[in-house]
């Protein structure tokens, strides 16, 4: 059921859905709009943004800790900002309708966590391919045995490889601001890729902080599916012919030619979007301190937490400096040697076991960089982070007394 | 509109194929053609990659004449012996993941229903009976149970033909198949009575047998999930390589098999009934004029 058959789904004949009376302006003028400021869970700072991003079609499947979001964006269906909502029977048939409805040329949203971005990920893997602009939230969770729904971003690690841009947001402002950049982004023509916001489930989704929200009659501008790298299939214009070739389907030469080159366009869409985020999210970076010795280097909740310890290591006298990375796709390289140039040590403090940050980084610096790049400080399994392990981290550095862990 | 897709700029025309002009000049497009005219009109499916004598190949060129509205269909499949052959129609056509069909076409329809709702477009799921029963079964029964409106279409070879002749789930009890070495434990799946419980409002079971029931009963099966919601139609289409069917028996196979336990099959609800009376009545008179 959509909108379009509100009456049987119990509105009255002349209901208007409110999405109808929002007036479109662009995200550039949005950007500039004065703002309300309200204390709110990250779910509801989703919930507001979505409210404002002329979203099509919302596909839902309950997850901790990202079911609150969903059912929001549920309320928003009902009230008429979302045009389809459904609740899918689980995240390979949700991220596979998702897929159609982005193919067909609409806005297209969809949201989980942990294990169901796990359960979805062969979907997921193929919505990059398919050119198909999606924007899935994803509220970061454990994956692995035991069973655990906290806090742990090891599956954002699962993404990079996939084509997908994605964004690691710090708090509930970001969970804002960065939907409205991402639907904006995956759009755009020589884009056209399905983008993940990810965020610390319960961190960022469950608790409150001040979010500062444009007024609600504002919404973005309508998804114009024949604007795509890969237009909507929908009989209206001719259809791209991937996968519709016989050869691109079995093992020969033109196979692996057509396979690697569109692999090859896909990723280079990823560094496209790059001007665009830069415009819309302030820089794909935010440096604290620049030009200090010491850096951290951080992206979701772990950016806040080093931020408290960039302040209390300033209230000694210390200036220690922060880089926030936004955009884990595209990965801006450039960026963070430029900020992490000067610096002699450098920590990667995230919440998760692998250190895909971490790994990130030594890629990126390894010749551009004199600084030793510290393999840590991590929590895992649902862990806060308190900034007394930061702070240890950086005393220890100093002292040369870390144990041998510390200096891998 | 849709049919302008397909027409080149005129400076071209001239230097395509006799294959494309024909398709623009002789194809289904705004009308519905008929069995009968086969060999009169440029078909949306001709040449494909399918075995010799295979009936899947005959009953897909079948389902693609039977299309009410050809230009404003999108098809969708996943891997198997079908795809090669829908793939190469002239339909835009989707080759999803494994058994992601019934929620990719799920949000397709929806999608262009919010896109262009003066406007029908179709919606084809086509593909194999693993693809559906197995792999994607539960997409499968929970497009029925949410009524989606679109078309599913089973291309029942009774086995994995692609992947070189494995067991499915509608393989016949007892068949010898690579992964059933002593025979298939347990019976055929029972999609009719599945669909069935499921409440469609259009389920046939059919076998290449009679061309002209396959196309009405394409297009039945289509008109209804367009009004109503999902139709499924189970169609016996063997493989006659897997099941060592000599290419001149393929036929006979089929029509033993319809007489042994592949009867032809319909249930309509009785408001479809209602909906296809009214519109068999307006073809009728089309044609009495």
């Amino acid at each position: 059921m959509s909108n379009l058959n509100a009456q049987e789904e119990g509105k009255s004949a002349d209901w208007v859905p409110a999405g109808d009376m929002q007036e479109e302006i662009s995200l550039e003028e949005m950007l500039k709009l004065p703002r309300e400021t309200i204390f709110m869970t990250g779910s509801e700072a989703a919930r507001e943004s979505i409210r404002r991003a002329n979203v099509d079609m919302a596909i839902a499947y309950p997850i901790t800790p990202q079911s609150e979001t969903m059912q929001q964006a549920g309320y928003l269906y009902d009230e008429g900002y979302i045009k389809d909502y459904y609740r899918a029977e689980e995240e390979i048939g949700a991220f596979s309708a998702i897929s159609g409805a982005s193919r067909a040329g609409v806005r297209s949203l969809t949201a989980t966590s942990g294990p169901g971005l796990m359960r979805g990920m062969e979907a997921i893997s193929s919505w990059p391919g398919a050119r198909t602009p999606i924007v899935m939230l994803d509220m970061c969770r454990v994956i692995n045995t035991p069973l655990a729904i906290q806090p742990d971003n090891i599956e954002i690690s699962f993404l990079l490889d996939t084509g997908m841009l994605v964004l690691h947001g710090e708090n509930q402002q970001d969970f804002y601001d960065f939907p409205l950049a991402a639907f904006m982004v995956s759009e755009e023509v020589d884009v056209t890729l399905p983008c993940t916001v990810a965020v610390d489930g319960f961190f960022v989704t469950h608790a409150r902080g001040n979010v500062s929200i444009v007024d609600r009659k504002y919404k973005l501008p309508a998804r114009d599916g024949w604007k795509s790298a890969v237009p909507a299939m929908d009989n209206e214009n001719p259809p791209a012919r991937l996968s519709r070739d016989a050869p691109i389907q079995k093992s020969n030469f033109i196979s692996y030619h057509m396979h690697s080159s569109w692999q090859q366009e896909v990723f280079s869409a990823v560094e496209r979007s790059a001007k665009y985020f830069d415009k819309y999210l302030g820089g794909l970076i935010e440096v604290v301190n620049p030009g200090a010795d010491e850096m951290i280097i951080a992206s979701g909740a772990a950016v806040s937490q080093a931020r408290e310890a960039v302040r209390q290591e300033g209230e000694k006298g210390n200036k220690v400096g922060l880089i926030k990375v936004k955009t884990i796709r595209p990965w801006p390289r450039q960026q963070i040697i430029d900020a992490a140039k000067h610096a002699k040590t450098i920590l990667v403090p995230e919440f998760n076991h692998a250190g895909w940050l971490h790994k990130e980084v030594c890629t990126t610096l390894y010749g551009h960089s004199e600084a030793t790049i510290y393999n840590g400080p991590r929590v895992f399994g649902g862990m806060t982070m308190p900034t007394e392990m930061i702070l240890d981290w950086l005393a220890e550095i100093r002292n040369k007394t870390g144990s041998k862990n510390l200096f891998v | 509109m849709s049919l302008d897709t397909v027409k080149p700029s005129p400076g071209f025309l001239e230097h395509l194929p006799i294959e494309y002009k024909d398709l623009i000049e002789h194809g289904p497009y705004g009308e519905q053609k008929k069995v009968t005219d086969m060999g009169k009109f440029k078909e949306l499916v001709e040449e494909h990659p399918m075995c010799a004598g295979c009936a899947m190949g005959l009953f897909i060129r079948l389902v693609f004449i039977g299309l009410p509205k050809p230009e404003h269909t999108v098809m969708v499949g996943t891997a198997g012996c079908g795809r090669l052959a829908i793939s190469q129609g002239n339909i835009p056509f989707v080759y999803g993941n494994y058994g992601d069909t019934n929620a990719v076409a799920t949000g397709i329809k929806r999608g262009l229903e919010l896109r262009f709702p003066e406007q029908d477009k179709d919606v084809v799921v086509m593909c194999g009976d693993g693809g559906l029963v197995d792999i994607g079964f539960q997409g499968l029964m929970h497009s029925w149970f949410r009524h989606e409106k679109f078309t599913t279409i089973m291309l029942d070879n009774e086995t994995y033909g692609n992947t070189g002749g494995q067991e499915s789930g509608m393989t016949q009890k007892g068949q010898i198949m690579k992964m059933s070495p002593r025979g298939k434990k347990d019976d055929k799946m029972d999609m009719m009575g599945l669909a069935e419980v499921a409440n469609l409002d259009y389920v046939a079971r059919i076998t290449p047998t009679n061309p002209s029931r396959v196309v009405r009963t394409v297009r039945r099966a289509v008109m209804v999930a367009r009004e109503f919601g999902a139709t499924f139609i189970q169609a016996y289409t063997s493989c006659n390589i897997e099941y060592s069917i000599p290419t001149p028996d393929v036929m006979q196979d089929a029509f033993d098999m319809e007489k042994k336990n592949y009867g032809f099959e319909e249930k309509i609800s009785d408001r479809a009934k209602a909906f296809l009376d009214e519109i068999e009545k307006k073809d009728k008179k089309k044609k009495k004029k």
